[in-house]
């Protein structure tokens, strides 16, 4: 094996210019799939990063079927405490109840969170404080309004220390934050919105209670999405007792999702663009080891009249492909890594990063062996399935 | 040794049909040093195919050390080549990219010789041929004799039973053939079976039996 590599160096050697020039085919093919492959993925990881700095990166998980032990307030604290990857979770209800100020009634939508909320949603405030671990503890009658809100039912949006009713009950409302300017907010959030603690709303509504059905969950800044959602995930399957079906995680973010999607398909369809050049590297491999094997007719011939039989004479054409092939593809996966570096360097203020991707990397590896191999058999079998006195007698 | 039991072989050349051999009977035995002499296309070289396993007969038996060879496969007839026929050809067939010693090595290798035992056997047999001094150079940088001396070390590295020469000094001249029969009848001397071919009737007398080939047909000729 080490003998036949050998031998495949030597005759590669023996024919510089003609090796290098077919393995530019490779040497192109493998380079479009590195680098192509890493600038759409540090392009889009940019992007994604961007992203998840607007701090819509949430998670919701919804029970469907608790098993008997229902996930309670103290389960969400303990899972942040101990969960690295997570940094905040608030559980997460809504009930539709009458309210308004002094005699006036509308319909309120009284969302039910915990402190955790503000950082989830990615709220801001704009005047007073927010919920606190207290109004959780004790049920306070406290509640947060969006401006929008506080400007139909009160008249003015500075209004903190202002009393409401919600569902008959005295309110007292203790902040005001921004009414949320997105798309799906402006879907889905239009009319009347009151924050109050969680607590505070099993009171008010019957269809909310001490279980925990719908929570948020924030990553932890440094941790992707996805991090949370496996440790969340093996969390929820250990206490559900390993049913997948008992819960659902869904991630919220919507344009990341189909920036995934954006990505993968660019990633497909530039992997193929890829994958046929070096396709086309492939053949040029086969229509020089194809002259090779003519050429050589005569030393096939001496080989296997010293002896060579036909899988020798099969595993060293077979060789002089894989080795030209696999030559070609460490040339194209170092100019990637030059062509990266550079590109990194020239484009070093838009904090883009483009690193050799390993997973790309060990795939040209792969798919190059591959087309040694597919490529170089057909010649290489021409070679070892000619007859000893034919090839001896070739050309004199 | 090598018995041919009524071997022939037909060439169909368009719409002819040509015998080159022709229901052949052929005894050599072990050390023996034949000769088979005829002029060109009188089916000498077919018949040097045959005995060097590089060609089967159409019909007819060839033992070569009383195993039949028309049962052995492509491997197997490799394997044979490899063990018990050593060739020499006219135009010496070395390997251009490769030294003498490694022109030499080659069949070891495909025997699956380990390297410690290949450098010795190959410095061995260029010793025997007289040519360590140019065993890293290439075939391009040797004299034809020294050349065809290559291709003797080459033949006798893998101790075969048999020494096929097919026409050895068909392209050397007169001086240097002179050397190459001296060490092949030295070699038959230590106990080689020679068979050698040739069309030169000065050359053949070399051998201790001769035998004419014509039209396909072998005669025996006493000396």
């Amino acid at each position: 094996m080490i003998l036949s590599f050998k031998m495949a160096l030597r005759s590669i050697g023996a024919n510089k210019l003609r090796a290098a020039l077919t393995m530019l085919g490779i040497i192109i093919g493998v380079m479009a799939l590195v680098v192509l492959v890493s600038l759409v993925s540090g392009a889009t990881g940019t992007i994604g990063e961007a992203i998840a700095g607007l701090g819509s990166n949430l998670l919701t998980v919804t029970v469907t079927d608790d098993k008997g032990s229902p996930v309670r307030l103290s389960d969400l604290k303990s899972w942040v405490d101990s969960e690295p990857a997570v940094a905040a979770i608030s559980p997460y209800a809504s009930a539709t109840l009458t309210g308004g100020r002094g005699t006036e009634s509308d319909s309120f939508t009284v969302y039910g969170v915990t402190p955790d909320y503000y950082e989830i949603s990615s709220q801001q405030l704009v005047i007073g404080r927010y919920l606190k671990n207290t109004d959780v503890d004790n049920a306070s009658r406290v509640c947060v309004l969006d401006e929008n809100t506080a400007t139909e039912v009160i008249g003015y949006a500075d209004c903190v220390g202002q009393e409401i009713r919600l569902g008959g009950v005295p309110y007292t409302v203790v902040g005001i934050i921004e009414t949320e300017e997105t798309l799906a907010a402006r879907l889905l959030m239009t009319g009347l919105n009151a924050y109050v603690p969680y607590s505070a709303l099993i009171r008010l509504s019957e269809d909310v209670g001490t279980n925990v059905t719908t929570f948020y969950i924030g990553p932890s800044e440094g941790y992707a999405v996805l991090d949370a959602e496996e440790a969340m995930k093996a969390r929820l399957l250990e206490r559900f007792r390993e049913d997948e079906n008992a819960f659902r995680i869904s991630s919220q973010n919507l344009i990341e999702e189909a920036m995934n999607n954006v990505n993968s398909v660019l990633t497909i369809l530039l992997g193929g663009i890829a994958a046929i050049s070096l396709i086309v590297g492939g053949i040029g491999i086969m229509n020089i080891m194809l002259v090779t094997v003519t050429e050589r007719t005569r030393e096939i011939g001496i080989r296997k009249a010293i002896g060579a039989s036909r899988g020798n004479i099969l595993v060293q054409f077979l060789m002089e492909a894989v080795v030209l092939c696999m030559l070609g593809c460490a040339l194209g996966i170092f100019t990637s890594w030059a062509i990266l570096r550079v590109i990194s360097v020239i484009i070093a203020s838009t904090e883009m990063k483009l690193p050799l991707r390993t997973d790309v990397v060990l795939l040209s590896v792969a798919f190059c062996f591959l087309i040694g191999v597919i490529f170089g058999l057909y010649p290489a079998n021409k070679a070892a399935k000619m007859k000893p006195i034919d090839a001896l007698h070739y050309g004199g | 040794m090598i018995e041919l039991r009524d071997v022939s072989k037909i060439y169909q050349i368009g719409e002819e049909r040509v015998r080159a051999l022709d229901h052949v009977n052929l005894h050599v035995y072990p050390h023996e040093f034949v000769s088979i002499i005829g002029p060109s296309g009188s089916g000498k070289s077919t018949l040097m195919n045959i005995i060097g396993c590089l060609d089967t007969a159409d019909a007819g038996q060839y033992l070569l050390d009383g195993v039949p060879i028309e049962a052995y496969s492509e491997y197997e007839l490799a394997q044979v080549r490899n063990r018990k026929i050593g060739f020499v050809f006219q135009s010496f067939n070395l390997i251009p990219k490769l030294s003498a010693e490694e022109n030499v090595e080659l069949p070891l290798i495909y025997q699956g010789v380990k390297r410690s035992e290949r450098v010795r056997r190959v410095k061995e047999a260029l010793e025997k041929v007289g040519l360590s001094q140019r065993a890293k150079h290439q075939p391009t940088e040797l004299s034809g004799g020294q050349q065809q001396r290559v291709a003797i070390a080459r033949a006798l590295v893998t101790r075969p039973s048999l020494l096929l020469a097919d026409e050895p000094t068909g392209n050397l001249d007169s001086r240097t053939s002179r050397e190459i029969m001296e060490m092949f009848k030295e070699l038959h001397s230590q106990g080689n079976t020679i068979v050698l071919i040739t069309h030169d009737n000065d050359v053949a007398r070399e051998a201790k039996r001769i035998i004419h080939i014509l039209d396909g047909r072998l005669s025996e000729v006493k000396l």
